[in-house]
């Protein structure tokens, strides 16, 4: 009768490590469970009636209302050149950034304000910063193509900035050899070896930027998005299903662009 | 004799051949004509460009001093919004499972179901988490509810996306293992596919939260609860020293929850 008899029944391995873990990573999810759903505010009889609305909605959605197309068009047309032009500017601001936030080629002030920016400029969610364009450059695609064009420039100057720091020292030093000026170097050495990479990382941003112009104009910084929330707060359902639909069409087709250029250059 | 060598080995070196460079010529002009077109047709008002930077110190001056005493009063908002993304993402984590085994090629049981699978993972990532957090709203009222299934509307396809992906590419040795003892096909997925694929779902699950954290904090502009209301209302109230506490707040929570997500992606690989 030994008790370290083998097992007869087969239990799959721990994901965490030990069974102990395994229990506890348990026992802390459900613990965290039920404190969140017990400390936050829900309504649960508004919440119930929803069910009966959401077949309410439904019903007003379909079918979509396309009687209105011109104003559609105009909204989405305004969102895709806030991303196009907000990419562009993106991509030519991020090349100082880029330098300044690469190690191997900045000052450690330099190098430290640059990442400085970066980290605060990631925080913040797009929307916010469109209401702070807003308030600067009013209303308008404007205060959109400014906060697409600065959260464009973050993203992509730490991309390049990542690049920079990843690249072979032979390149960059035989260049600097040959007496080369920093602009030289950074054009025949550097460039080079980040340039297909990032003109990746910049068709990846557009289509960020698509997906992000259609909502910044809920606080009023232009596109599709402002005649989306209108709409909602209109209760004018059925032109808010053409507006989804037509956003969900535009992204999807930005995405699928994105995925075929880049399918493309390799 | 002569001809037929220049003709294959050119005197001159060029960088590209002549198709290559056309079609180089070909995106510049594209990207050109783009930005043109982006730029000048967007009606941009140039005077507002020219007292910018006074409206920015303007601003900048009314923010200092933060009003701190506010903060006690976005505590409990700063704590739903974590929450929000929390319960979010967790919600999405659980539908995504059954929809990555549908969208995948090798598990999808028939091609209408595997249609059906990538129909959601399109529809869920098309879609914006305010735009969803709209649609919520509309449906089960304002408050940190819409605001939780706007989270997991948006992440569902996200992470099922990446799964389905990892589930293409799952080993087939210990399927076909386990196809061998008899097992059923659910018994193959989870005993078989599910291990293989639970580090990059537990991974992009973690990714995923952290980006919601950030996407929560601006929930609340459209009324699907969080620290966003707080922020909106100060805003329109020009409390312009309320703001910059929020703003602090939502830096603090943002910069924390990418530490955690990257410390525990660190420890998973």
């Amino acid at each position: 009768m030994s008790a370290v008899a083998a097992p007869t029944r087969w239990r799959p391995p721990p994901f965490f490590g030990t069974r102990t873990r395994q229990n506890l990573v348990w026992a802390l999810a459900i613990g965290y469970l039920v404190w969140s759903v017990a400390t936050l505010d829900i309504d649960t009889k508004r919440a119930l009636a929803g069910f009966g609305r959401a077949l309410d909605l439904f019903a007003r959605m379909i079918p979509p209302d396309f009687m209105r197309w011109e104003l559609l068009v105009k909204g989405m047309v305004e969102s895709l050149q806030m991303a196009i032009a907000s990419t562009l500017v993106g991509v030519v601001l991020s090349v100082p950034l880029g330098i300044a936030a690469a190690r191997n080629l900045s000052p450690k002030p330099v190098y430290v304000a640059a990442r400085g920016l970066i980290v605060a400029g990631r925080t913040f969610h797009e929307v916010i910063i469109a209401i702070f364009f807003v308030k600067l450059f009013g209303f308008g695609p404007v205060a959109g193509l400014l906060t697409l064009a600065f959260a464009s420039m973050i993203f992509l100057g730490k991309m390049l900035a990542e690049d920079i720091e990843n690249i072979r020292e032979g390149p960059v030093e035989a260049i600097r050899a040959t007496g080369a000026s920093f602009g030289q170097v950074f054009v025949y050495g550097v460039l080079p070896q980040v340039l297909s990479r990032q003109t990746g990382t910049t068709i990846y941003r557009l289509d960020a930027n698509v997906r992000h112009s259609t909502v910044v104009g809920i606080v009023g910084a232009g596109g599709i998005g402002h005649t989306l929330s209108a709409s909602f707060s209109r209760y004018d359902y059925d032109f808010a299903a053409a507006i989804l639909l037509s956003i969900a069409a535009l992204v999807a087709l930005g995405e699928w662009f994105s995925d075929w250029v880049r399918r493309r250059m390799r | 004799m002569s001809s037929t060598v220049a003709t294959r080995y050119p005197e001159v070196w060029r960088k590209r051949t002549p198709r290559e460079s056309a079609i180089q010529w070909a995106w510049m002009v594209a990207v050109a004509v783009a930005a043109v077109w982006s730029v000048s047709a967007l009606d941009i008002e140039w005077a507002f460009f020219l007292d910018a930077h006074e409206q920015a110190a303007d601003l900048i001056d009314r923010m200092w001093p933060p009003s701190w005493s506010y903060l006690p009063v976005i505590l409990e908002p700063l704590v739903e919004t974590i929450h929000i993304a929390t319960l979010g993402t967790a919600v999405a984590l659980v539908l995504s499972v059954p929809i990555a085994f549908l969208a995948a090629r090798n598990t999808a049981a028939n091609g209408f179901t595997w249609a059906v699978g990538r129909a959601i993972l399109v529809g869920s990532r098309s879609v914006n988490t305010i735009i969803w957090g709209l649609l919520f709203v509309a449906i089960f009222g304002p408050g940190p509810l819409a605001g939780i299934l706007a989270v997991a509307a948006r992440s569902v396809g996200f992470l099922a996306k990446l799964v389905a992906e990892a589930i293409e590419e799952a080993d087939r040795g210990p399927i076909e293992a386990i196809e061998a003892t008899g097992a059923s096909t659910l018994q193959v997925y989870l005993v078989g596919v599910l291990p293989q694929v639970m580090p990059v779902l537990i991974g992009t699950t973690v990714y995923r939260w952290d980006i919601n954290v950030r996407e929560s904090s601006v929930l609340g502009f459209v009324g699907a609860g969080g620290i966003g209301l707080y922020l909106y209302a100060s805003i329109n109230q020009f409390a312009w020293q309320q703001v910059l506490v929020v703003l602090s707040a939502i830096l603090l929570i943002v910069i924390a929850s990418e530490a955690v997500s990257a410390w525990i992606r660190g420890r998973i690989s």
